[in-house]
């Protein structure tokens, strides 16, 4: 299908640009690199008034080592941050999440704000930056503000984000010694949205776990952090008994939806499986 | 504010410049402002890659990105591609192997391998299906298509 009409709007600066957003209000949106975005747009689930497009904006795009961690413009294309060394040395969770999202021709375009913005509760990113502990700039009318992952992802493509308001930046804190992530993903078809997945980012150290993160995506309404799981890792070497104990935790604490690909009995499952293949080889 | 933009930009090397609906994406665009039907129009939200086309060197979907997107753009289609004779290779690779059959998607198959040879010119064929995954074809079972790419390669002697 074709899109229902709107009017287009390419402002040269951040200031503009956050000008129409605040005058149109909910009836504007944010086109970045628009690959989820064209798409609902084609479908007629979304019909704006205004697309303010940011793709002229300086500033938003790159990857740059800032105090000690690593900060990713929000216009940055999904190729250049899977391209980058800092990442990969820097955020190596977010390096090799980033195969994983759809396929090259939309990683060209998509924009890796973009993603985090529309957070996709099944989508890469957004769990990657909950496990990361990353924070988000956001530039309003009153200036910029930060918002931690924790509390930016509020709920089914629900962010902090207010009308009138542009993702800026996602800032990655530095990896810490002795921390390492993995990642992992089930879908059934190459490029599709995850069924469910899991972005893992612990705390390895001489063989013991310590502290960490265990987020999964397609799980729930946002990227759902296993606390509880998480847990039962601390202080424990990888076996099989302690993959089975985070798997039936897993099964106790996850609460995933239901859709045609897979029951949330089996999406519960397919974490636990997740979970041992991803940590086993972490423990080193 | 209007909804019709005018957008320049540059197609398969030519100067084009237009007063479109802003909601026109790039494909549509190429077809029926240009008339440069190769890229074809198949699922119409991301999904099938019939629509590839090279915008700025790389490819992208052109169902995926509006004209409007494209100002200032260095735009090329299977047209421009066949012209150059940047792909006869492949092309002809493609014809040996019978690596089509109705041909839909193939122009965005040409594409696509394109920036797959640039990218990664000793892609294994996992690595080759790998990269064509966003590009359905219902008719060959892909396994012709890896073996055209193969031989493409093989013929310009390098790795195969």
């Amino acid at each position: 299908m074709k899109p229902a009409p709107f009017a287009y709007v390419r402002p040269e600066c951040l200031d503009d640009a956050i000008g129409v957003l605040e005058e149109h209000g909910e009836e504007a949106k944010v086109l970045a690199g628009g690959q989820s975005l064209m798409a609902t747009l084609n479908m007629r689930l979304s019909a704006p008034a205004v697309l303010v497009d940011i793709g002229s904006v300086p500033g938003l795009a790159g990857i740059e080592e800032v105090g000690g961690g690593l900060r990713i413009g929000a216009m940055t294309r999904h190729a250049e941050v899977e391209a980058s060394d800092l990442v990969r040395s820097q955020a190596p969770l977010i390096a090799s999440a980033m195969p994983h999202i759809a396929h090259p021709a939309v990683r060209n375009r998509g924009t890796f704000g973009g993603s985090i913005a529309l957070a996709d509760p099944a989508a890469e990113l957004p769990a990657c930056a909950l496990a990361l502990g990353a924070r988000m700039t956001i530039a309003g009318n009153g200036g910029t503000r930060t918002v931690d992952a924790d509390a930016f992802f509020r709920g089914l493509y629900e962010t902090a984000l207010g009308p009138g308001e542009v993702l800026t930046a996602m800032d990655v804190p530095g990896i810490g010694a002795g921390w390492t992530s993995g990642f992992m993903e089930l879908a059934r078809r190459h490029g599709d949205y995850a069924i469910i997945g899991l972005a893992a980012h612990v705390e390895a150290d001489g063989g013991k776990f310590g502290r960490g993160r265990l987020v999964f995506f397609g799980a729930g309404e946002r990227p759902v952090s296993a606390v509880r799981s998480a847990a039962l890792l601390e202080g424990e070497r990888w076996s099989d008994a302690l993959g089975d104990r985070i798997a039936d935790s897993l099964r106790e604490e996850l609460d995933p939806p239901e859709d045609l690909n897979a029951d949330a009995a089996m999406r519960r499952h397919l974490a636990g499986v997740l979970a041992r293949r991803v940590l086993a080889p972490l423990a080193g | 504010m209007q909804r019709t933009v005018e957008i320049g930009l540059r197609v398969n090397g030519e100067k084009a410049i237009r007063r479109i609906e802003a909601r026109m994406n790039l494909v549509d665009f190429l077809r029926e402002e240009l008339g440069l039907t190769g890229s074809h129009v198949g699922c119409e939200h991301g999904v099938c890659g019939a629509c590839t086309v090279r915008v700025d060197g790389r490819i992208v979907r052109g169902c995926l990105m509006l004209a409007a997107q494209a100002e200032g753009a260095d735009v090329w289609t299977i047209e421009g591609l066949s012209d150059t004779g940047e792909i006869r290779d492949l092309q002809e690779a493609f014809v040996a192997r019978n690596a089509l059959q109705c041909g839909y998607c193939t122009p965005g198959m040409l594409l696509t391998l394109a920036e797959l040879r640039e990218r990664n010119p000793a892609a294994s064929r996992q690595e080759v299906r790998e990269f064509i995954s966003g590009n359905y074809c219902r008719c060959t079972g892909y396994e012709a298509i890896v073996d055209a790419f193969e031989m493409a390669r093989a013929s310009e002697g390098g790795p195969s």
